[in-house]
């Protein structure tokens, strides 16, 4: 009995409705799928797909799966992954209109490019060798050059700013990688349905493409059995971000634009996947609890809540959450067919303003200083205006504090003097001591690996603003290290800034979310916002400049060779003497003169004349004039062919 | 701007900063020293705003400049804010964007560059602190700074009077401080649409008065004249080119030449030389006066789709500007001169200097063997020692009048230039005086016989010139071409006048004639008053000191490198050559 319940508590935790399924003989795999809908303040729609699949633990080797993807379990298999996750972003996400404090941003606004870590449940030494093997399965899984990360001056194994802490944790991004619909069809590839049908027969390519932002990601994390002969279960996430902004015909700019599913994706949702477990679409409007009252009992104001004065959806939701900031619809897709297809519309009658909840500190990044030497990195804090409102305020010594972390790569040519850290205060200038609490530094090495930067701030509650700049000297890169052409220059990836006394959570007034996306909303995560990717612009040298000295040297050394050897053969004497002897010849200046005019005319020379050896020595000196125009005329020529390019 | 979507900040910003310093001359623009005591009496606020590329990584941005003055801009000013905000308006709602834009519209009441300049320090090197300015007026700016990534291009836009031809006319500045370039492809971009797209008639800056000089004139049409010889003899010899592209093209190079010599940027743009951005000014002209309505509409949609294909243009690059084209000379907006060829000139000019000063040296060594019985004859080898102490001495004489200007500043109490001028005149001369009566040999004037050779004086001087030659075409080489067309001749031809005038040959005083001319060519207030004469202004014998102070002044508060060079190379050479000229033996 007591093993049955020490094997429960896991499960109890981490996955709460699975309780009741436990009790059957067998577990089964599951399936679930959600689209959750938004309009954003600044007239876009964020549409948020999330699929799970879970395998439960079980003893069989070499496994059959009847939903799971077989690839990712042989992946956890094989290179035993605790968790894991990877996501490819297309498009900076807005935390000033788009949120910052809720669980869909902690969660899902991510760098732009390829981001990837990884806990891995093997012995210290062995994290390496599987994080590599790691990046090469998954480079061939999703199409990305996610190996580009195995080497190691790319990845970085953070302590504790990551969030996570855990000493076998690797992580990487490649800020450059190119996101298109070759990564999003291997993803899509993981799904029972695919994008046949259900919720995600709505990807159609172009209007996903279209949007503002765009990033899928996959979550995965092994749930341990507790029992002997089990393996461990998979819980498999997996999400797509979309901000799409809805086509309007009204000219008023302060209006909300009304859409509906099929005008943002041009597609209609006809029916679930069938091997879903639960499908649902959630609607989910802000800032709409203050003139709603709090009761709902009767009908009648249900009903006012989806069609009122200021809004109307076009189907009746199945039933209305109210959580601490909103209001959310769910509907039921089930019950949609051909001949009946779910197309849910929102339409605006009267303009309406709200903003989201922000983040405690809003971060920007940008680079300093000019020229090709050196710059500094500075990364500014701006408080929000919403941060008196937000809990997760700690009292340290009857002071009132914020904390956050910085969690900063630098490749190994950003060679960075962590000495010269300033932080700044409300425009003063803090020491070290009296702002950070934390601070963690791995210094880079060339060309091996690359540089880490953690430290926790410890800032008082009534900051305006933080201002943290460090300074680095730009390295020299290998001549075969540079891009084969002009280049744009060397990323820096994202800072990650989180904030690890302020949790977002979605907490609803009604106790019986049985769907994982809404109980994902329910637990407590980080609040964490990216920064921008820096771009550093490094010295280019001229490759074409070892060409050039070659051939400067190598004329020089003809020069200085032909000269001496003239010196030491020729005999000027001797020379002389046999001038004298032969007396003067005439005729050499004249043919010389011919010669020029067919060379200019540029017809061929016509037959030469018999001309003796002794005569072409008698005008030695006419000729070596020669020999030097022509020399110069070459040298002139090659100039002219050689700037021509 | 932020109803069409784009995020709007202010910027305030001091009018004043340009102090002359001596050795801020070649540090970066970060080092800018913050004023303590700040009035806010004066202060200027930029505009700005951003457009967030939509799917773009925020990497890169592109800057549209307007200058604009708030309380008296006229109706062109307010007619390039109106082209630039109407394609700011359609930039915020394209999909093809992949780097973000900013639109600065810098208030030009303190002059155009200045505010560009204070906008991009601000986004380069902000200072953290606490800055006075923010507590002035109403208008809070703090925090309020937003940034978009590292810079791509920029593009200054101002619309100026009439045109005077019938088309509307597209002028290109490009020349930034010490006559650094924008990159080449830039000029060229701008050039193609102007031209081929939207018909505007494009011409870079050039020399006037040379359009309509006969001997140019004459030389251009020998040139056409060889060229078609050349062509007859073989068709393949295409360099023939008519007289009045001829004429052009060397109006153009010259003031090209002029403007990148003089070291200070040409306009707004460049502030962001300074920041390794490549930036250009366009000028546009319309054809009609700005009240007409009717013409104005084809105006403004034209200068708006040029600006929008170059900035498409831009937006479409993958990488930087290729490095290799920053090293030009303009003859006309879609021609230039490359390094490769340019370089050869001065190569060939600059080359004759050691070969002179070797035979020379050669030549006073043995005429000193010859003449004394020296009784150091065992120091044989140091005998330049003397003169080179004597170039020293000169030379450290043009430092110290170099930084002259700087203590005169410092003198309490207003002056007008020209007295600042004779001030700075008499303490020249008079520490002139003072160096040639301290060191002994120096002076021209001394009756001793047995100072230092001239033909040694000479060679160690020519070997100056041409160190200081060779320093500057690095840093700044249209100054050292330039300088090299003057110093060279005067440099080679000097000698000494009293034997010329003794032997009252031709050739001799004819030398000696040709010596005093370049001489007095050679002296920079002389060069400066000449150059006036040809840029078409006219000459004022009283004011012109005053005119040199305030041309003196504008060259060091832009960090010219020209006036380095005018203080410490073509000074003392001159100098020296006078001392040549004047030379006792």
């Amino acid at each position: 009995m007591a093993s049955l319940v020490r094997s429960w508590i896991p499960l109890l935790i981490l996955q709460s409705f699975l309780v009741a399924v436990a009790f059957g003989s067998k577990e089964a795999e599951q399936f679930s799928e959600a689209l959750l809908l938004k309009p954003l303040p600044d007239r876009k729609v964020l549409a948020h797909f999330h699929f799970e699949n879970r395998a439960p633990p079980s003893n069989s080797h070499g496994r059959h799966h009847h939903l799971f993807p077989k690839a990712i379990s042989q992946l956890v298999q094989k290179f035993r992954v605790k968790e894991m996750e990877l996501s490819f972003t297309q498009g900076r996400w807005n935390h000033e209109h788009w949120g910052g404090f809720d669980p869909l941003s902690s969660m899902n606004a991510k760098p732009v490019g390829v981001e990837l870590w990884a806990v891995f449940d093997v012995p210290q030494s062995q994290v390496d060798t599987s994080w590599k093997n790691l990046t090469h399965a998954l480079s061939g899984l999703f199409c990305a050059s996610i190996n580009f990360l195995e080497s190691s001056t790319s990845y970085a194994a953070p302590t504790w700013g990551f969030g996570t802490n855990s000493d076998k944790l690797r992580y990487g991004s490649l800020p450059r990688e190119a996101v298109c619909t070759e990564n999003l069809t291997p993803w899509l590839k993981l799904l029972p349905c695919r994008d046949k049908d259900g919720i995600s027969a709505l990807m159609n390519r172009p209007s996903v493409y279209r949007g503002f932002y765009h990033s899928q990601r996959l979550h995965l994390s092994t749930v341990e059995s507790g029992q002997e002969g089990l393996g461990s279960g998979i819980v498999l996430e997996q999400t797509l971000t979309v901000v799409l902004q809805p086509e309007t015909t009204s000219v008023e700019t302060n209006m909300q634009p009304s859409w509906s599913l099929s005008s943002l994706f041009g597609r209609k949702v006809v029916g679930s996947c069938v091997l879903a477990k639960s499908s649902n679409v959630y609607l989910q409007l802000e800032g709409r609890l203050g003139h709603e009252s709090k009761n709902v009992d009767t009908e009648i104001e249900a009903h006012k809540l989806w069609k009122n004065a200021d809004f109307d959806l076009s189907l009746k939701p199945d039933r209305v959450l109210r959580e601490s900031s909103g209001l959310l619809f769910i509907f039921d897709i089930d019950k949609s067919s051909d001949s009946e297809p779910f197309d849910l519309g929102l339409n605006w009658k009267l303009p309406s303003k709200w903003s989201c909840q922000q983040a405690p500190l809003q971060a920007s990044r940008f680079l300093m200083g000019s020229g090709n030497e050196r710059g500094a990195i500075a990364i500014l804090l701006k408080a929000t205006e919403s941060q008196e409102k937000l809990p997760g305020r700690e009292l340290t010594d009857g002071r009132c504090t914020i904390k956050a972390n910085i969690f900063q790569i630098f490749p190994w040519y950003i060679k960075v003097y962590y000495h010269t850290l300033q932080i700044f205060v409300d425009q003063q200038q803090k020491t070290d001591s009296e702002v950070l609490k934390k601070i963690n530094v791995s210094p880079s090495t060339d060309k091996v690996s690359s540089g880490m930067l953690e430290m926790m701030l410890e800032l008082p509650c009534e900051v305006k603003s933080a201002a943290i700049s460090i300074e680095y000297d730009k390295g020299f890169l290998h001549i075969d290290e540079y891009p084969p052409d002009a280049n744009q220059g060397f990323d820096i990836p994202s800072a990650l800034i989180s904030f690890p006394s302020h949790h977002a959570s979605l907490d609803f007034q009604e106790e019986l979310s049985k769907s994982p996306l809404l109980s994902s909303f329910k637990e407590k995560s980080l609040v964490r916002s990216y920064t921008e990717v820096l771009l550093v612009p490094l010295t280019t040298p001229d490759f074409s400049m070892p060409y050039n000295v070659i051939t400067i040297t190598c004329t020089i050394f003809a020069l200085y060779f032909g000269s001496l050897l003239n010196v030491l053969r020729r005999r000027i004497g001797e020379e002389e003497r046999f001038l004298k002897s032969q007396g003067k010849k005439t005729g050499g200046v004249k043919q010389l003169l011919l010669r020029l005019t067919a060379k200019i005319r540029g017809r061929p020379i016509e037959a030469p004349s018999s001309e003796s050896p002794a005569a072409e020595s008698s005008f030695l000196s006419t000729k070596l004039i020669f020999k030097i125009i022509l020399i110069a005329g070459a040298a002139a020529a090659w100039q002219y062919f050689s700037t021509d390019k | 701007m932020s109803e069409m979507g784009a995020e709007v900040y202010y910027q305030k910003f001091h009018p004043e900063g340009n102090q002359f310093h001596p050795l801020h001359f070649f540090s970066g623009p970060d080092s800018y020293t913050l004023l303590d005591n700040v009035s806010c009496a004066s202060y200027g606020v930029n505009v700005a705003g951003i457009i967030r590329a939509p799917r773009g990584d925020g990497k890169e941005s592109i800057v549209l400049v307007t200058p604009y003055d708030f309380i008296n801009g006229g109706d062109y000013e307010a007619l390039s804010l109106g082209i630039t905000g109407t394609l700011f308006s359609l930039l915020a709602r394209v999909t093809w964007l992949s780097k973000d834009i900013i639109w600065l519209v810098a208030d030009s009441r303190y002059g155009d560059y200045r505010p560009v300049a204070a906008w991009l320090t601000e986004y380069h090197s902000p200072s953290f602190k606490d800055s006075d300015l923010l507590k002035c007026g109403e208008l809070n700016t703090a925090d309020k700074f937003r940034r978009a990534g590292t810079m791509a291009a920029a593009l200054v836009l101002k619309v100026d009077g009439r045109s005077e031809r019938f088309e509307d006319t597209l002028s290109i500045y490009a020349e930034a401080s010490n006559g650094q370039m924008p990159n080449l492809d830039l000029i060229n971009v701008v050039n193609y649409l102007a031209v081929h797209r939207q018909g505007f008639y494009v011409k870079v800056e050039k020399v006037v008065s040379l359009l309509s000089s006969s001997w140019l004139k004459i030389i251009g049409e020998i040139f056409e004249a060889v060229g078609k010889l050349a062509h007859t003899l073989n068709p393949d010899w295409n360099f023939g080119i008519p007289t009045a592209d001829y004429l052009e093209g060397s109006a153009t190079l010259a003031s090209s030449l002029y403007s990148q010599a003089l070291g200070i940027p040409t306009g707004p743009h460049g502030a962001f030389r300074d920041y390794q951005v490549d930036a250009i000014t366009l000028k546009v002209s319309p054809r009609f006066p700005p009240d007409s309505k009717t013409r104005q509409h084809d105006f403004f949609l034209r200068g708006a789709k040029l600006l929008e294909g170059t900035i498409r243009s831009v937006n479409n690059l993958l990488e930087k500007f290729h490095q290799s084209f920053f090293l030009y000379l303009l003859t006309s907006p879609s021609k230039f001169i490359s390094v490769g060829v340019y370089m050869i000139a001065f190569a060939l000019l600059v080359a004759s200097l050691p070969m002179v000063a070797a035979s020379l040296y050669i030549d006073g060594c043995k005429a000193l063997n010859n003449s004394t019985l020296n009784p150091a004859g065992n120091f044989k080898s140091w005998k330049w020692l003397d003169a080179a102490k004597q170039v020293f001495a000169l030379h450290l004489f043009g430092l110290i009048v170099t930084l002259l200007p700087y203590f005169i500043c410092q003198v309490p109490g207003q002056h007008s230039p020209s007295n600042r001028s004779i001030m700075w005149g008499t303490t020249s001369s008079s520490l002139l005086l003072i160096t040639f009566a301290t060191i002994p040999g120096c002076s021209p004037f001394s009756s001793r016989r047995h100072g230092t050779n001239w033909a040694v004086l000479k060679s160690v001087t020519i070997s100056a010139a041409f160190i200081g030659l060779c320093l500057m075409s690095i840093i700044n080489f249209a100054t050292a071409e330039i300088g090299a067309l003057l110093l060279v001749p005067t440099c080679l031809i000097v000698q000494p006048i009293k034997p010329a005038l003794r032997s009252r040959r031709i050739k001799s005083l004819l030398g000696a004639f040709c010596s005093m001319v370049l001489l007095t060519i050679g002296f920079p207030v002389m060069l400066f008053a000449i150059s006036k004469g040809l840029f078409g202004e006219g000459l004022v014998g009283l004011s012109l000191g005053g005119e040199f102070w305030t041309w003196l002044e504008s060259l060091w508060a832009w960090k010219s490198a020209t006036y380095l060079y005018i203080g410490m190379v073509h000074l003392p050479c001159w100098l020296l050559c006078l001392c040549i000229l004047f030379h006792p033996s």
